[in-house]
């Protein structure tokens, strides 16, 4: 499915490419005015959730923009700050030496050996992700791979986390996302997916519709000059399988204690796994 | 009601019943056909939200013209079937609805054109998109027009704008854009024009505000209830002809000695 539209495998993969290529540059604004910033408190409940420590490896995939690489960055300098702050506390009895020599460790170390992998199978996307890094200040601890969700370019057993943010809808084979998802985490190593999902208030769900397909085309038209790409949001929106059917699919690639949690009455819903 | 009318569905939840398109060529959007390549179907909102955020658009940022476009699609929904009448009842217009020709690069034979003598419209033509950089390529397709004919005639609007700014001597600054826009109001009725006409003046210092009100909208206006609908002429046919007999031929007053 592409939306609406019955398309072969092949040609999925292109028209997705295709969409995202033409918005990359808008993407941002268009979260903004279609979700009325909403979207950044999700991503915030997301990393929220997540809770990394200093030291946490993760890969975003499709993670474009940057959105949850960036919060995630920051979540860990605080927790670093706050750790190291704790130790200093702990430690007063500590010669001068020592201390100046901590701050020292802190500004090498500012993440305390955290990283998170950027991985996205369309360049366009990463550019401006790379772009906006470079922009608000972010370099360390960072990296920008070009890669499918399918198939990813890495070993197995290799990351604490693994995100994806509003991207496996546009997946062509989900279950081969959640499969590749599972090979490349750690055994203990947690998934979690933040993603559209089925409104459960019924009024509500008459009133998102509504808004949906006639607001966010419009939007797409006069603010990016794209309609297609928004009808196409819209519809895939549609075509993704509701929470109880998606946890069902997690627990298929191999991951256990699978629950999920809605976020604004199922507009967004957070599926979390883990790999034991 | 002409055959082409489009059924435009109200309850978007059926959409979301997933309706899957016959083997994915006909594209099937708002559960209403495709009526030509490009249309995309807008329910009455839509239109209506578009048409706003347009106008807001395009006053934002002028460089927006795929915004221009839109706002003259979704509110000349009442006033191109009247243009498309005109042409009917008129034998040349009647013979461009039936051959719909199009302005392209790859249409026109720019060499012979260029060969032209001075004066002849093609070759003032091709003077024209030379000196102001322009082509004809990059009008944008018709989109939210929900009729194949209409779709036709408002994309012959577009087309023939720049042949407007030859017939009437008019550079494509914004002094000149403004120029042609109250003549095209005039001729057409398009809100958009109107709009256009009404708001572009904003954007224009003293002297030029003068000049526009004292000489070029009094002759625009003239020139414009004077005229023949300018959608009416088969220019494609016309090329040898000097712009000067064919001027008078349409009915457009020689442009004012002013430096525009």
């Amino acid at each position: 499915h592409f939306g609406f539209q019955t398309v072969s495998e092949e040609e999925k993969g292109e028209k997705v490419y295709q969409v995202f290529e033409n918005v990359a540059k808008k993407y941002d604004i268009m979260n903004d005015s279609m979700s009325l910033g909403i979207h950044r408190v999700w991503k915030d409940v997301l990393v929220h959730k997540m809770n990394p420590y200093p030291g946490t490896l993760l890969l975003d995939v499709a993670g474009g923009t940057g959105d949850i690489a960036f919060r995630f960055i920051n979540y860990v300098r605080s927790m670093r700050e706050r750790q190291l702050q704790r130790k200093l506390k702990h430690h007063q009895n500590l010669s001068w030496q020592e201390i100046a020599d901590s701050y020292q460790e802190e500004a090498v170390k500012p993440l305390g050996d955290s990283q998170v992998v950027v991985c996205d199978i369309n360049k366009e996307m990463l550019k401006v992700g790379r772009q906006k890094a470079q922009h608000l200040g972010y370099s360390e601890g960072l990296s920008w791979v070009v890669g499918n969700a399918e198939e990813l370019p890495f070993d197995d057993d290799k990351f604490d986390v693994y995100t994806i943010a509003f991207g496996i809808r546009n997946v062509t084979h989900i279950d081969l996302a959640l499969q590749e998802a599972y090979r490349v985490l750690k055994p203990g190593g947690r998934f979690l997916c933040l993603e559209f999902s089925q409104v459960n208030n019924p009024l509500l769900s008459r009133l998102y519709d509504l808004y949906s397909f006639q607001i966010i085309p419009v939007l797409g038209e006069v603010i990016a000059g794209d309609w297609k790409s928004y009808q196409y949001l819209v519809e895939s929106i549609r075509r993704f399988p509701p929470q109880e059917e998606f946890k069902a699919m997690i627990e298929d690639a191999g991951f256990f204690k699978v629950d999920y949690q809605n976020l604004t009455s199922g507009i967004v819903a957070i599926h979390s796994g883990f790999k034991l | 009601l002409s055959a082409g009318r489009v059924c435009l569905s109200h309850a978007e939840p059926q959409v979301a019943a997933g309706r899957p398109a016959e083997d994915g060529r006909a594209e099937e959007q708002d559960g209403c056909y495709q009526l030509y390549p490009g249309h995309i179907p807008t329910s009455p909102l839509q239109k209506a939200l578009l048409a706003a955020g347009s106008a807001a658009m395009a006053l934002y940022d002028p460089y927006r013209h795929d915004m221009v476009a839109v706002l003259g699609e979704t509110t000349g929904c009442l006033v191109l079937p009247n243009l498309r009448d005109k042409m009917k009842h008129d034998p040349e217009g009647y013979r461009i609805l039936q051959e719909r020709p199009r302005i392209r690069l790859s249409t026109l034979d720019v060499n012979r054109l260029q060969g032209l003598p001075d004066g002849t419209l093609g070759r003032e033509y091709i003077r024209f998109l030379d000196d102001n950089k322009v082509s004809p390529d990059t009008r944008m397709p018709a989109k939210f027009v929900d009729d194949e004919e209409l779709a036709y005639v408002i994309q012959r609007y577009r087309e023939v704008h720049d042949l407007m700014h030859t017939l009437l001597g008019m550079p494509t600054n914004m002094l000149g854009e403004v120029v042609v826009k109250w003549f095209e109001a005039i001729q057409t009725g398009l809100p958009m024009c109107i709009l256009g006409a009404a708001f572009g003046p904003v954007r224009l210092n003293a002297r030029k505000l003068r000049v526009l009100a004292t000489e070029l909208i009094p002759w625009a206006i003239r020139s414009g209830r004077n005229a023949n609908c300018i959608l009416n002429i088969y220019y494609e046919r016309r090329w040898e002809q000097t712009v000067e007999s064919l001027r008078e031929e349409i009915g457009i007053f020689p442009p004012p000695a002013v430096r525009v």
